[in-house]
């Protein structure tokens, strides 16, 4: 008996993600789409992921994970649909993702509001670098408790 | 599609990827050795983004080519003359100025072709364009912002802003120039004439010199060549670095 997609989903949303492990690739909003596809021999399961950012060293690790997850689940026929467009945003992460960065110490990404402190929540901050430990993230710090902390950048 | 239509199409996509792969390359030299921590991570970020937009663009080129070659086979064992970046992507690093300027320059060129070819009717070339751009309006946002610092800085920094601009501008003309290949996209409505992105980058490289307090060059002389493979002796050693190690094991995969 083949599983549901609604199976694989929670299957999946207990993939993290290889950076940030408080955060599954389901919260991450990269797993778009999970289908059945009937073929010779049997169906096969395609899973369907967009990318974050185009060299962000984690996609080839998210890949296997995913894959090695649905095998333990039992599932034999796996393909991995990368798709590029649309492209994916930060828009795509699930509320359940930006509550658990927030918890972990990472500011969420804010497309209307200004960024606060995960630590103390004072909008009284400021960029240190553009950049931060990995493609999607940027460095700042809170002028209130003076911590310094990583916001995952609006894309 | 016909033959030559279909060699136009390879011939593009080697040009994105090359000036995407050849500029990662340069900035990633700068991984370890930046003047202070956070721009080491800025810096091999961008190469990161430029590195996997130039493998994106090169894995098309070579199903579009049909030659068996891959993305790493492309980037890997080409000579320099097989090479289809502009001459700006291939000038040294220098000081930090040459670095920023290089990379505003061709940032803000860089956005404004994305822009375009993400209505390209190949959904290849689309999603490509698309993905890239919201990419490297944050690399152009920030590139801006080290002009202006570095231009409307100490005397100093002042005068090396001005010197990179200066030095760099000769080399800005190729991007404006279609040649066959553009214009063979641009009539299939896959790609664009590259004279049409002038306007808007002249006027965002306007108001960031502006700010910066730098005077824009004037428009002279300006070399051309390396889209159809004439580079110039940078980027020899640059692919030499980049290729050695493929190249003295070519059956091995990692």
């Amino acid at each position: 008996m083949a599983a549901t997609a609604a199976e694989v989903w929670t299957w999946l949303d207990a993939v993290p993600d290889p950076e940030i492990p408080v955060i599954s690739v389901v919260d991450l909003g990269i797993v778009r789409d999970v289908a059945w596809v009937p073929g010779d021999g049997g169906n096969t399961l395609k899973v369907t992921i967009t990318p974050t950012y185009s060299g962000c060293p984690a996609s080839r690790v998210i890949e296997r994970d995913i894959e090695a997850a649905l095998r333990e689940h039992g599932v034999e026929r796996v393909a991995l649909d990368v798709r590029l467009a649309p492209p994916w945003t930060t828009d795509w992460l699930s509320l359940a993702g930006r509550q658990k960065l927030r918890a972990y110490g990472i500011a969420p990404p804010e497309r209307a509001a200004a960024v606060a402190c995960p630590r103390c929540a004072s909008f009284d901050v400021e960029t240190i670098s553009w950049f931060g430990s990995t493609p999607c993230k940027a460095l700042y710090r809170c002028k209130a408790c003076r911590e310094p902390f990583d916001h995952f950048k609006c894309h | 599609m016909s033959a030559p239509a279909e060699r136009a199409r390879v011939e593009f996509l080697l040009r994105m990827g090359d000036n995407a792969l050849v500029l990662g390359q340069r900035v990633a030299a700068w991984t370890g050795h930046a003047p202070v921590v956070e721009e080491d991570l800025a810096l091999s970020n961008v190469a990161l983004d430029l590195v996997g937009q130039a493998r994106l663009w090169l894995a098309y080129a070579g199903e579009c080519e049909g030659l068996g070659r891959d993305e790493d086979r492309l980037a890997f064992f080409r000579d320099a003359n097989e090479y289809r970046n502009v001459l700006l992507v291939e000038r040294p690093n220098g000081n930090y100025a040459d670095t920023m300027g290089r990379q505003f320059l061709f940032d803000a060129w860089h956005v404004e072709l994305l822009r375009a070819l993400a209505a390209s009717r190949d959904e290849r070339i689309s999603a490509i364009a698309q993905k890239a751009e919201r990419e490297v309006t944050y690399h152009l946002r920030r590139s801006g912002d080290w002009v202006i610092r570095l231009g409307d800085g100490t005397e100093q920094s002042h005068a090396l802003m001005q010197a990179a601009v200066d030095d760099l501008w000769p080399y800005t003309g190729e991007l404006f120039r279609s040649d066959e290949v553009e214009r063979e996209l641009a009539a299939r409505g896959e790609g664009c004439e590259l004279e049409g992105l002038h306007d808007a980058w002249s006027a965002r490289v306007a108001a960031v010199l502006a700010e910066a307090t730098l005077v824009r060059p004037k428009d002279g002389w300006m070399h051309a060549g390396g889209r159809r493979g004439r580079h110039s002796e940078h980027l020899s050693y640059l692919l030499a670095e980049m290729q050695s190690v493929p190249r003295a094991i070519p059956a091995e995969r990692w």
